[in-house]
């Protein structure tokens, strides 16, 4: 059995990793650096002295933006849900009219540039008093995650099996009973694939942070890295330790649901 | 028929609390036209908020975004909203600025370059990963990491990397008797410099969906091909490639289309600079808007407008291109 499967893939496999997480691992190495050693030439490859001086002003500091983050990604991923669920459930079960169009607008959506978006709410967002506010950006980062999960939920809800619905109408459930007890129930895997990539796009997001909420109070932590950025050029420890304490939902997203991750991608490309 | 819908619909729900709903449990003999037509207005309240939501936050920003181009933008017009209408003069003032052809140079560069690449790099890894080796899917799962990262996180961490005084390549190109190159701040290697963190970004994405693209190419081809004496080098060219031609077409398209707004990468890079060097289509515009102490909405929303119809010119190509392998 073994020889079927040669060890040196395994090896070559692995060195590819390495490679491509090689960036990954300087992030990390350099956030425990020392400030007096971030001079050091060559830098040293590993964390000889490490220190946590980098994630302790992490701590001081950034808490408050790690706490937006998570309020705007969490109000991201309700929106969205709230939004594209039902959609979903109209244009792949119900037959809604014009459904062909509506499934091109949406593909069309996905085109439209992030800064084109941002100048549109930017101007409405100035005449209603949204902007720095988190209501503001909750709206528009989710503007990035709607479409694409309206695709996802059609594509997903459209191989719901007819019997099933049929069996629930026949048991006198209504089109509200049957899209509560039968059809989301069975999405569950797309609930979690869509909740999971809004919450990272909205994490992650920069564009609009950084134009709509400029001078807000709470920024998310993206808005907070670059902002120290700005100010600290020389700690680079402190910065990429704020660059790995904001990559941990990443991380947990990949260790718990890689599945979904994967899923995610795909059915963003391939449909029918 | 239609006396005897009206009656159906009249009699609507009996018992039922919600008016919208008589679809339930349809007596056998009713001809189906009411059962449709009460659907489409249950569908269209299921559909209500996605409508509604497209029309307020996309439909209108794009109009705010069209109508900013056409009329002169000044902060204070902003705010007051007495902006002068001045036509296409705006679009004029963008393609004769100084700053369009370096940016459409940078732009043709940047997408072209990184989806090269980012494609070549997936595919090879994609087929590399097919083989089932020991720990492949865990080594598969890891190379979503950057994908996954905040951009904010891999754009500081290769800004660092390519630190011209302490970074790590080019103190690992010292090694090799290279001098120093100042990756983020001359002129002529800025472009290069972000275009190769971006490629390191898409690499993911591109190796996912082609190696399900992979996954949908039954074995047995490849067990017939072998049987004939095909290596492995043929099997790719004369299998794997042609098969794979659609799942390719989308991966390109969708390539095409984010690489050609990236904003992120290379504003937390170079801020688009030194001068013009590093500045694409998209940076341009975020920066007219928003990167200077001075917003000038106008020029910016123009060059935003360019960007989309340039986009929607790619996906009208690869319609065409997926309707003629349709048709074939």
């Amino acid at each position: 059995m073994t020889g079927r499967r040669p060890w040196w893939k395994t090896a070559l496999g692995l060195v590819f990793t390495a490679l491509m997480l090689f960036p990954v691992y300087w992030m990390v190495n350099v956030s425990l650096t020392r400030t007096s050693d971030l001079r050091r030439d060559p830098p040293s490859l590993f964390p000889v002295n490490p220190t946590f001086e980098g994630y302790a002003a992490v701590m001081s500091q950034q808490l408050p933006s790690l706490g937006t983050s998570l309020l705007i990604g969490f109000g991201c991923v309700a929106l969205t849900l709230l939004i594209a669920a039902p959609a979903g459930y109209a244009i792949a079960l119900l037959q809604l009219r014009g459904r062909g169009p509506l499934n091109f607008i949406l593909l069309v959506a996905q085109m439209i540039p992030a800064v084109v978006m941002a100048m549109g709410f930017y101007a409405i967002y100035v005449r209603l008093g949204l902007l720095n506010s988190v209501w503001g950006l909750i709206v528009a980062n989710s503007t990035i995650a709607v479409p694409f999960a309206v695709l996802l939920f059609t594509a997903f809800m459209s191989g719901i099996p007819r019997e099933l619905l049929q069996a629930a109408r026949i048991d006198g459930a209504g089109t509200w009973r049957v899209f509560r007890s039968v059809v989301l129930p069975v999405s569950r895997n797309s609930i979690l694939t869509v909740s999971l990539f809004a919450f990272l796009w909205a994490w992650s997001d920069f564009i609009f942070a950084s134009t709509l909420n400029r001078n807000g109070n709470l920024i998310p932590i993206t808005l907070g890295i670059y902002k120290y950025i700005g100010n600290n050029t020389t700690q680079w420890n402190s910065i990429m330790a704020t660059a790995v304490v904001a990559s941990i939902p990443a991380a947990i997203l990949l260790v718990v649901a890689q599945r979904y991750v994967a899923a995610g991608v795909t059915a963003g490309a391939v449909k029918d | 028929m239609s006396t005897n819908s009206t009656t159906v619909r009249g009699a609507g729900t009996p018992g039922g609390a919600s008016g919208s709903m008589p679809v339930a449990a349809p007596p056998r003999r009713l001809p189906v036209r009411p059962r449709v037509r009460s659907t489409q207005w249950a569908a269209l309240a299921f559909a209500a908020p996605l409508l509604a939501y497209l029309v307020v936050f996309y439909a209108f920003p794009l109009y705010r975004n069209v109508e900013l181009s056409l009329h002169d933008y000044t902060v204070r017009a902003f705010v007051q909203g007495n902006a002068e209408f001045v036509g296409w003069e705006k679009y004029g003032e963008v393609f004769s600025s100084a700053t369009f052809p370096k940016a459409l140079r940078n732009t043709a560069l940047f997408v072209l370059v990184s989806i090269a690449f980012q494609y070549t790099i997936g595919l090879a890894l994609a087929v590399f990963f097919r083989n089932n080796f020991r720990l492949s899917g865990v080594l598969r799962a890891m190379f979503l990491v950057p994908w996954l990262l905040p951009l904010i996180v891999s754009a500081s961490t290769w800004a660092w990397m390519l630190n011209s005084d302490n970074g790590i390549v080019n103190s690992a190109l010292a090694a090799f008797g290279v001098g120093q190159i100042n990756w983020l701040t001359s002129p002529g290697m800025a472009i290069w410099a972000v275009t190769i963190a971006n490629i390191w970004l898409g690499i993911p994405f591109n190796l996912v969906i082609l190696y399900s693209g992979l996954q949908n190419i039954p074995g047995d081809v490849y067990e017939a091909a072998s049987l004939d004496g095909a290596n492995a080098w043929q099997q790719f060219w004369r299998i794997t490639f042609p098969l794979l031609r659609p799942v390719s077409a989308i991966t390109l398209l969708l390539g095409f289309i984010y690489t050609l707004k990236v904003v992120d990468v290379i504003w937390i890079m170079t801020t688009g600079g030194p001068a013009d060097a590093s500045t694409t289509l998209a940076v341009w515009s975020y920066r007219e808007a928003f990167g200077t102490g001075q917003p000038d909405f106008s020029p910016a929303a123009a060059v935003g407008n360019i960007l989309i119809l340039l986009a929607l010119g790619i996906g009208l190509v690869y319609l065409q291109i997926q309707r003629r392998q349709e048709e074939s």
